[in-house]
């Protein structure tokens, strides 16, 4: 098994580790942790490590346990719609020829990863997120136990979700070592329909494309500081379907039917090494934020780049429309002049299901909402 | 004064008359769900109208100690709201209220007890409906389905209960109210709604629940499609989900649960047929045209002896009366029976199948089968008639050879009744004691002192230390008094 001295890449957030291991399975992975456990060492688990600077740094860290030997498709199932799939594989290595994992992983991310900060994209509106997708997962403890919940049937309420619990947890509450998602079959055809439509008609233009029955895989946009906004509108099924979708759509709408999407289309729309807000809020709510956003009009989930001084007049406007707002990446100076995560209903409970999970508060300690 | 004394005179005081129930002959309508038989007498039953109210209920439960189940309908087939017999039931029949219908937000909030088809016929106005739909879904809860994640045969397209509930409000076992996820989608922190939803009312009680609303299907297309066994109506069915075609629906019913049905509510299926296939297309008109020939060329390949396409709205209803009524039909050919719930992937099917067949063969039991093709959820019915000397035994003994048959082929022992009371005994045989122990966290993190719906899900309860101390932070006028 793999451990070794942390070397100079080895930090989070800036803060360096001292060592790393690279588990090549559940049992190697649940070892290292069983050790990890008995020295009281901080842990932070790596994916492909993309984002790894995004969030807070860690308040401590000793063990950076790193995903890419736990790697590989175990398992698909083509007749039954399913994959089995080991955390540590780049969601970018993943092929399931007729069928997809209809997520939309970031560029260089792993299937951990993915899970761990439950990213999403366009088709969030079709397919959900991670956590719709998700129907078993296998999770190595903070005290190396291992655990399975869920399994490899798409239907199956034996148990708590703990999928859902692991999605979305930032590696604060245990290692994903292996998941098991279902899978839909690749559309025949697709089309995006793009128009540009004046911001004050905005909310008219999304609830018509929400009346006209086209069953839309995304609707996006791309609000800029001023003028008119693009709308994107992916639509996926048959030739014939999309075809007649598409027409009336264009006619709704204005604008045209093409075969590729728009370059901003699922794009982050910070800067490299800019301040990243994600903000969610209500349907009805999307075309009443007031500044310059990009995302997921169809679920009320958008991107917006900020300055530290933005970032609370955005939060109150999502607060304002019943929503959130989250600063997902900033450089070190903003991070320590902002509060990231906003507020956070139910976090006493919350560091409640910590407190059972990593008594220790060994993993990713300070990472995550409320300094958990 | 006993505890549940103590706590009947409270809450009588707190709540008003007619909510607190101790009459016995009154308490026994209470005494099952939709599994009868399990029976328990509960303590006592309250009947809360609001979040407050049900806070203040589950808070004089833990001032005395005493386990609390939650009800909505009743209808679970899993023993779920098995009451305790010196525990509290509370029950959500006076938690009816749509609260609000937001189509623009494509949102309803409602009460707990708001029937799961009532907000249906809300949501049909500006065009839209509630997708989860079980077959109970006249009578059952919005409550009792998001505690049991409830599925209905079109979730094979649209998901379940859990891909449908965005918010619950939750009385936690301590007594306190919280909001888990809302109107606006990615709540920050853990996803806690999403380990609530399907927790059979073992993490507190949900009173108020925010649901996404679909909008409409522009067509839907109904075949029914008779085949000369379950073997050949599965192959159709692989042949389908081979194509690419996700369906909203893939409904089979075998020929002993065709009788039943055909007795009970002359749904006029093909006669003869060894099984029948439901096939329900939805979606744009174009989309749904092209895939309709589709389906139909692939069920007409893989030897459909009938193809019958409901014409309008009320042949697709009879089409799907048959199968709707179905669990309730049996009982007509059948004095008594169990109903199985478990999963299988779905291309195992015919040889599970057959192996049914043959445990029930060589038990001397009849087995009637109804399931959800399209996802390989199974609900074999086990008849029997209790009368009769050992025949009760025999089918319990079928019935657990048909749930270790599920688990070896890697499925799983419910695909939506839930574990409740019936089944909480088979979940070692599917989890590991540290898979087993690991969901007790949760468990623990909700409700340390082990007072909702105990016994229910897991076969041992699990001790979760120091139990903290109880805490009002969200009574209703904590302040009020000091004043
Ligand atoms: C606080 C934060 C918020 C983010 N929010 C979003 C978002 O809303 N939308 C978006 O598109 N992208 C978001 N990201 C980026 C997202 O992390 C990446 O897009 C991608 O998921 C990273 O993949 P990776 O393999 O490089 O993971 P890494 O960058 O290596 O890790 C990402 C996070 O997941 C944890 N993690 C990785 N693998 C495992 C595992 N096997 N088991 C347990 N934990 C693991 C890590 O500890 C880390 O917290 C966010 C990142 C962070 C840190
Ligand atoms: C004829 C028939 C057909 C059925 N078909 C289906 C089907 O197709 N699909 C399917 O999934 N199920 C089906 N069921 C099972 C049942 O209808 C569902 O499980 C339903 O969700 C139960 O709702 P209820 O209101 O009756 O809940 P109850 O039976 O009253 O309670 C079920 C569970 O939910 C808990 N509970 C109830 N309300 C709350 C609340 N407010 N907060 C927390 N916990 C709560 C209870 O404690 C219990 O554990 C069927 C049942 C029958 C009788």
């Amino acid at each position: 098994m793999s451990w070794r001295a942390a070397g100079d890449g080895d930090t989070v957030g800036g803060v360096p580790a001292r060592y790393v291991a690279e588990p090549a399975s559940t049992e190697e992975a649940s070892a290292v942790l069983t050790a990890a456990a008995t020295d009281d060492l901080a842990v932070v688990i790596r994916g492909a490590g993309s984002k790894l600077d995004w969030g807070l740094p860690p308040r401590r860290l000793d063990l950076i346990v790193d995903t890419s030997r736990l790697a590989g498709v175990v398992e698909h199932a083509a007749g039954d719609l399913i994959t089995v799939v080991r955390a540590g594989t780049r969601t970018a290595d993943l092929d399931f020829g007729s069928q997809q994992l209809a997520l939309d992983p970031r560029p260089g991310a792993t299937i951990g990863g993915t899970v761990a900060a439950n990213t999403s994209g366009p088709r969030r509106l079709l397919y959900g997120t991670a956590r719709d997708l998700l129907i078993g997962i296998t999770v190595v403890r903070p005290d190396g136990r291992v655990a399975r919940a869920g399994g490899k049937v798409v239907k199956n309420v034996a148990g708590y979700d703990l999928g859902k619990l692991f999605t979305g947890s930032y590696g604060t509450l245990g290692l994903i070592t292996e998941c098991v998602f279902r899978l839909h079959p690749v559309p025949r055809a697709r089309s995006w329909v793009t128009a540009r439509v004046p911001a004050e008609e905005l909310a008219g233009a999304l609830a018509a494309i929400r009346g006209a029955q086209v069953v839309p895989s995304a609707v996006e946009i791309d609000r800029p500081e001023r003028g008119p906004v693009a709308v994107a509108v992916l639509l996926e099924g048959t030739a014939e379907g999309v075809q007649d979708r598409a027409a009336r759509l264009v006619e709704l709408l204005g604008g045209t039917a093409v075969t590729e999407p728009p370059g901003w289309f699922g794009a982050d729309p910070w800067p490299a090494g800019g301040v990243g807000v994600k903000l969610t809020v209500p349907l009805s709510k999307v075309a009443k934020l007031p500044f310059p956003l990009r995302g997921s009009a169809g679920t009320g989930v958008l991107y917006a780049t900020a300055t530290a001084e933005s970032v609370a007049g955005m939060r109150a406007a999502a607060t304002a429309a019943g929503g959130y707002a989250v600063v997902l990446t900033a450089p070190p100076e903003v991070r320590d002049r902002v509060d990231m995560w906003g507020p956070v209903p139910a976090l006493a409970l919350m560091r409640r299901v910590k407190e059972q999970f990593d008594p220790g508060h060994r993993f990713a300690p300070g990472r995550f909402v409320g300094g958990i | 004064m006993t505890s549940l004394e103590t706590l009947a005179a409270d809450l009588r005081t707190a709540l008003g008359p007619g909510r607190v129930i101790t009459d016995r002959q009154e308490l026994r309508t209470y005494e099952c769900d939709g599994l009868a038989h399990y029976k328990v007498t509960p303590g006592l039953v309250v009947l809360p109208r609001d979040t407050v109210e049900c806070a203040r209920t589950v808070r004089a439960c833990v001032a005395e100690n005493v386990p609390f189940v939650a009800r909505g309908s009743g209808t679970g087939l899993s023993g779920g709201a098995l009451p305790h017999a010196d525990g509290v039931l509370i029950v959500t029949a006076k938690m009816r209220d749509i609260l609000e219908m937001a189509p623009d937000d494509e949102r309803a909030v409602v009460q707990p007890g708001v029937i799961n088809l009532d907000v249906s016929r809300a949501a049909a106005a500006p065009g839209y409906y509630y997708a989860p739909d079980p077959s109970s879904q006249q009578i059952c809860s919005i409550g009792g389905n998001v505690a049991e994640n409830s599925g209905g045969a079109h979730c094979l397209k649209y998901g379940f209960t859990t891909n449908h509930v965005l918010g619950v409000q939750v009385v936690t076992p301590d007594g306190d109210v919280i909001e888990l996820g809302g109107r606006a989608p990615d709540t920050p922190g853990y996803d806690l709604l999403g380990a609530f939803v399907g927790a059979e009312g073992t993490l507190g009680i949900a009173t108020r629940v925010t649901v996404k609303l679909t909008r409409l299907p522009e067509a839907v297309r109904t075949l029914l499609a008779a085949f000369g066994s379950p073997a050949a109506a599965g192959a159709a069915t692989s042949a389908i989900i081979a194509a690419g075609v996700v369906p909203a629906a893939i409904e089979m019913m075998d020929a002993l649960a065709i009788e039943a049905a055909e007795a009970a509510v002359r749904c006029g299926y093909p006669p003869g047929a060894g099984a029948v296939l439901i096939v329900e297309l939805d979606g744009p008109a174009a989309e749904v045209d092209a895939q309709f020939a589709e389906v139909t060329a692939l069920c007409e390949s893989n030897g459909a002896t009938a193809l019958r396409i409901a014409a309008d709205a009320a042949e697709r209803a009879l089409i799907w009366k048959g199968r709707k009524s179905a669990f309730a039909a049996v009982g007509r050919i059948s004095p008594d029976y169990i109903v199985q719930d478990g999963v299988i992937p779905r291309t195992a099917l015919p040889e599970v199948l057959s192996r049914i067949a043959e445990t029930a063969g060589s038990h001397g039991v009849r087995v009637a089968n109804v399931f959800h093709a399209g996802d390989g959820n199974l609900h074999p019915l086990v008849l029997f008639d209790g009368t009769a000397e050992g025949e009760a035994d025999r089918a319990e003994t079928v019935s657990g050879a048909i749930i270790d048959l599920c688990i070896e082929y890697g499925g799983s022992i419910t695909g939506e009744h839930g574990v409740g009371a019936d089944k909480a005994k088979y979940m070692p045989r599917m989890y590991s004691a540290d898979d087993l122990t690991t969901m007790q966290l949760l468990r623990c993190a909700f409700d340390p002192a082990g007072l909702a719906n105990p016994g229910k899900v897991f076969p041992t309860p699990r001790l979760c230390g120091e139990v903290p101390r109880v805490h009002r932070a969200t009574d209703p006028a904590p302040a009020a008094d000091l004043f």
